[in-house]
């Protein structure tokens, strides 16, 4: 407890010396506000605006959360019928690394331009970004079960589903993690990216992503700041919360809960 | 009784193996001749015996139990367990292999509890029997912790409780003690000897360690590879109960060295 505290005080400590140095550094240089506000003006924004800061907050969270649940649907089922046919996961597995590898920047306004901007059109970029990482983790918790365990279950003649319940899916469940572990990640990034360019069709009120863009434009230089610093925190938000499950689930068995990022 | 010779164990009794002409085989890539892994094993083990299987690498003396167990079909020939095929036998099979396979995010517990679970064995009954397997191999103060908290020997018990948990009249045994340090396995050899004089289960057992097979069998047999074959089969006409002394006599010595240099013949 004691060595928790003293690492969140270095942790302020840190933070502290860097706001000293960015408000030193407009000081020094006079660097004009619309290029850097000061951080007095970045949190002076933050209490003005709150108000629409929370919106545009609760908008992407809502955004990223719909697509990072549905991502985890469609990829545990995915990565299951991948488990039960060496055959189909031979024909599309490559195919998820490619889903992993495709810009979704130059994507996104195909996407828009099928299934229209709004929140649907940013959610379905979302989902399309982090259902790589939990198909290809999952699967290959799935498969990498022991050859003997398998023996163990067939010598007292298990059925599939007992296999599948009491042995695979267990044995899954670490790598199952990881996989959304690195999804809630990309899952704030995607519907930023998403709200780049979809975010515009409530008008006058987004996401952070078009609120970002909007702000740009505006000059509110110390606003996009507090826009930005509200997308870290909602990064932080959904990795934290990934963790804190992978941690209750995990860590009465499995050596390997890391807290890093892979 | 002074003069009176310690019995041997109840003389094995009536076939309760048989290996009939078996032969496995298995199919290479390229449509080549298929590699025989086991060729002409003609093999009864009594009821009640202990038998130990010792070869070098690729003799197909773990592919043996396999064959047992039924996991996987012979080429030719054919295996009877008290009459019945591997595959109808297997409610009265069991396995521990060299790992001890068990499930990391189950308790001790719940891990001697896999089979009688996947058997449709009721919670109540489960628990009594598992609190009695757990003491019968010392382990009920561990009841509760997670298997990466036990040291190799313990899980190995673990392995054990847990194949003995449905009353199996034989036992397959794949190296399970080969990972294990010597104290560790020596205690594991003379605690398999108990439960065996206790339980009277039939037992195929595969080692590395020529001690370990002489200490534990009725007989050695030793196999040559390419194609495996029985080479040579020992009879072990030390006493019972063997003990950690059994391992200090003179007979003890020489029977292993009689079954080292079988060994060292059939590795050419």
């Amino acid at each position: 407890m004691k060595r928790r505290l003293r690492s969140v005080a270095n942790a302020a400590a840190v933070l502290a010396a860097l706001l000293l140095l960015w408000q030193l550094l407009i000081w020094v240089f006079h660097v004009p506000r619309f290029m850097l506000p000061s951080p007095v003006a970045v949190a002076r924004a933050v209490v003005l605006r709150f108000g629409s800061l929370a919106q545009s907050f609760a908008i992407t969270a809502a955004a990223a959360a719909g697509g990072l649940l549905a991502s985890i649907a469609a990829g545990l089922l995915i990565a299951l019928l991948f488990a039960q046919s060496p055959w189909l996961r031979r024909m599309l597995l490559p195919y998820t690394i490619l889903l992993q590898t495709v810009p979704i920047v130059a994507v996104a306004p195909l996407i828009i331009m099928w299934s229209g901007a709004g929140l649907f059109a940013v959610t379905l970029i979302t989902f399309i970004i982090c259902l790589a990482p939990i198909i290809a983790n999952t699967t290959q918790g799935l498969i990498s079960v022991d050859e003997n365990m398998v023996n163990l279950f067939l010598m007292q003649s298990a059925t599939p589903s007992q296999i599948l319940w009491k042995l695979r899916l267990p044995h899954a469940l670490p790598s199952f993690f990881t996989g959304v572990r690195i999804a809630s990640g990309v899952s704030v990034i995607g519907a930023i990216t998403g709200e780049l360019f979809a975010g515009s069709s409530a008008v006058g009120q987004g996401g952070l992503g078009y609120s970002i863009t909007y702000a740009l434009a505006q000059l509110q230089t110390d606003y996009l700041f507090a826009l930005v610093f509200a997308a870290t925190i909602l990064g932080f938000l959904f990795y934290f919360i990934v963790v804190f499950l992978e941690y209750h689930f995990l860590h009465e068995w499995h050596d390997s809960v890391r807290v890093t990022e892979p | 009784m002074p003069g009176v010779e310690t019995p041997i164990a109840a003389p094995p009794s009536r076939p309760y193996i048989c290996f009939d002409g078996v032969a496995k085989r298995y199919a290479q890539r390229g449509g080549s001749a298929p590699a025989s892994i086991l060729e002409g094993i003609d093999l009864t083990v009594q009821e009640g015996e202990f038998v130990s299987l010792i070869g070098p690498s690729g003799c197909g003396k773990s592919t043996m139990l396999k064959l047992v167990a039924g996991l996987t079909p012979v080429s030719a020939g054919s295996i009877r367990i008290e009459g019945l095929t591997p595959e109808n036998a297997r409610e009265i099979v069991s396995f521990i292999f060299q790992d001890p396979t068990l499930l990391p995010w189950r308790t001790v517990e719940q891990n001697v509890a896999l089979r009688l679970e996947l058997e449709g064995v009721t919670r109540i009954r489960r628990q009594e029997k598992v609190a009695s397997l757990l003491e019968l191999v010392g382990l009920s103060h561990a009841a509760g912790s997670y298997p990466r908290q036990l040291s190799g020997g313990m899980k190995m018990r673990v392995s054990i409780a847990r194949a003995l948990s449905t009353r199996p009249r034989v036992l397959l045994m794949d190296e399970p003690f080969a990972a294990l340090d010597e104290i560790s396995r020596d205690r594991l050899n003379e605690e398999m000897l108990r439960l065996q004089a206790e339980q009277g289960w039939t037992a195929m057992f595969v080692t590395h360690s020529v001690a370990e097979a002489v200490f534990l069998s009725h007989r050695v047999l030793v196999l040559s590879a390419h194609p495996g074959r029985i080479a040579h089969e020992v009879a072990v006409p030390l006493p019972y109960p063997r003990t950690a002394e059994t391992r200090l006599t003179p007979e003890f010595e020489q029977v292993v060295a009689h079954v080292s240099r079988l060994l060292r013949g059939v590795h050419r």
